[in-house]
């Protein structure tokens, strides 16, 4: 079933339009005899703009196109708007976190999925038959990453295809668009049951699993600190997962006071790294013991600031490219944490680290768990608890634009402005 | 659509979408003024280190090759710099430079300095840069700044609708989903 098809025959081309499906042909036609779209596509360092491309087609027999009705600028996209994730190339289209309706169905996907169909997208793109997704590894798959043979050499082996990331993760296109391509998706995705809104559920397809299963992770105890460094999505989402998850006491850190109040509001204990020290404040907060659980939901950007020297030491490396990543967060968990610790890492690096304290870690016998995250082990409890009022994730979106407006989001995202902490588009 | 656009599409699946035609540029004219600033910045950075021994020459102060690459590592660290995310310290870095390239050709511009000429061309090159380099930095830095609004208070955004003491500890007793099957 290619694009045409989509047309109604009886119908003139125009009439598309009429019908609210806003979408130009003339150019495209001309150059790919194709329908387009519009999308947001990477063109270089901060340059990411709404451009006409093609529409997607279906290529295998388990895929589906879905038209997105929702998709999310995550903070992850902003390490590819900065240039920083290696083999993202001009002309790549943008977003891995969306959903939408089911318009077409390719012949293999056997009754999964139907026309019309409302589904969230998983960020990671699942085979669900290879031995990893048997185990529920699911962002390790085998098989969907279509350049596995460049990843087994850059990973050593290769993990999971990935939408709107590198070509080292498939080069699949994003979702940041008015359709996207979900191929293998009679794996890959998470139905939407009736009544539920775009904003309850669109995160179920990274921010929520991630922030939940950074938290599962830790293995929470109910006599536990636990001390989540970054208050963007993820870290708001871990500050929910842990309070659900009974730990004793929360605490999230970060510098901007909107999203520390945010925080305050999940039941988090909160700590401007800027106003006051870190270790000293957890320590205070733990009677000397430092935090039993660590959560990492920054990754690889961490805050420069000349209070932390080894942040400007970190962005000099980075921007001699000899240092891939800024490692502030992993260096100062380590060190706090409580030995016989946990270190959960839910923030992206993409390369190298230099001065890890391995010493410290090993000598504490802390233990370190990370990954991308294996979304649909966790979605089904997770929908189950939006269902049951548990949790609303929609409390994080303070931004809503149109798709066209998404250039403009990006900068106001990655600069903070107008406190933003997380940003819908609708296509 | 540019040549890395199309070098892009040579990569894609025959199915994947291809840019037909691109939206406006996203990056602000400022941006890229910083940009071209900052590539500026590191040619001029590696002529001085390169060439130090031409420029002082030049500038009628022979014996300050080493001050001149001293500048020139500068010049190369500033434009790193305003090539990068934080182009606003790159952009303020190359006007405290300014400054002291100004100091430095003030400092030259003697009556006995037979090449006092060059120096005085190199002085009014020099403010022209800095001007630019002021301007730039003035208008990047209030594009990309948080802003003077209050930061919003959303301490009413629990995300729980039941309320955060009906859920604590919840998903101790009904978590359905499996921790690790590693």
């Amino acid at each position: 079933m290619d694009a045409a098809s989509r047309l109604d025959p009886g119908k003139p081309i125009h009439s598309l339009k009429e019908s609210g499906r806003a979408r130009s042909h003339d150019a495209a036609n001309q150059a790919y005899g194709r329908l387009s779209m519009r999308a947001l596509v990477w063109h270089g360092t901060e340059d990411i703009r709404c451009d006409e491309v093609t529409d997607p087609e279906i290529e295998d027999p388990r895929d589906v196109i879905v038209k997105v009705t929702s998709c999310a600028i995550c903070g992850s996209d902003l390490h590819l708007y900065h240039n920083l994730i290696p083999a993202i190339l001009p002309g790549d289209i943008m977003g891995h976190e969306m959903m939408g309706e089911v318009v077409e169905v390719g012949s293999g996907v056997n009754g999964a999925l139907r026309k019309g169909d409302r589904i969230v997208v998983p960020f990671t793109i699942i085979c669900g038959e290879c031995d990893q997704c048997k185990r529920k590894n699911f962002s390790v798959c085998e098989r969907t990453n279509r350049n596995k043979n460049i990843a087994d050499k850059a990973f050593g082996h290769t993990t999971a295809g990935l939408f709107g990331y590198t070509h080292l993760t498939g080069g699949y296109p994003g979702g940041q668009a008015e359709y996207v391509r979900v191929p293998f998706a009679d794996a890959t995705h998470i139905k939407v049951p009736v009544g539920l809104s775009d904003e309850r559920v669109l995160f179920l397809g990274d921010i929520l699993p991630t922030g939940w299963q950074a938290a599962v992770q830790c293995e929470i105890e109910p006599s536990d600190t636990v001390a989540i460094w970054g208050c963007g999505p993820v870290g708001q989402m871990a500050i929910r997962s842990a309070i659900l998850l009974g730990a004793k006491q929360v605490v999230g850190i970060d510098c901007l006071p909107e999203r520390l109040s945010m925080a305050g509001a999940g039941g988090a204990i909160t700590i401007n790294f800027l106003e006051e020290s870190v270790v000293e404040r957890l320590n205070e907060l733990t009677g000397g013991n430092g935090p039993d659980k660590c959560v990492d939901a920054i990754g690889m950007e961490s805050h420069v600031s000349f209070r932390q020297p080894d942040t400007v030491y970190d962005r000099a490396k980075q921007m001699m490219l000899m240092e891939s990543d800024r490692p502030h967060v992993l260096r100062e968990m380590i060190y706090v944490c409580r030995p016989a610790g946990v270190i959960s890492i839910a923030g992206v690096y993409s390369g190298l680290v230099d001065k890890i304290p391995m010493g410290q870690a090993m000598n504490k016998g802390l233990t370190f768990r990370m990954g991308q995250t294996h979304v649909n082990r966790w979605t089904d409890d997770l929908m189950r608890r939006i269902e049951e009022g548990q949790i609303d994730p929609s409390f994080v979106i303070t931004h809503t634009a149109g798709l066209e407006q998404g250039p403009e989001m990006y900068k106001i995202f990655r600069d903070k402005q107008d406190s933003c902490v997380k940003v819908v588009l609708k296509p | 659509m540019n040549m890395l656009s199309k070098f892009g599409n040579l990569s894609r699946r025959p199915s994947d979408p291809k840019v037909v035609k691109s939206g406006p540029k996203a990056l602000a004219p400022s941006d890229m003024v910083a940009r071209k600033l900052g590539w500026f910045s590191i040619a001029l950075g590696m002529v001085e280190l390169i060439a130090s021994e031409r420029i002082a020459r030049a500038l009628g102060i022979p014996g300050k090759e080493g001050v001149i690459r001293a500048y020139g590592a500068r010049e190369l660290s500033s434009g790193i710099l305003s090539l990068s995310a934080d182009r606003q310290s790159g952009l303020w870095s190359r006007v405290a430079g300014d400054g002291l390239d100004i100091g430095t050709l003030l400092w030259a511009f003697r009556h006995d300095n037979p090449k006092r000429d060059n120096v005085g061309l190199a002085l009014v090159l020099v403010a022209g840069v800095t001007l630019i380099d002021l301007l730039t930095a003035q208008k990047v830095s209030a594009r990309h700044a948080r802003g003077r609004r209050q930061p919003q208070d959303f301490s009413n955004r629990s995300g729980f609708p039941r309320g955060l003491e009906a859920v604590r500890g919840l998903a101790r007793k009904d978590m359905s989903s499996p921790a690790s099957q590693n």
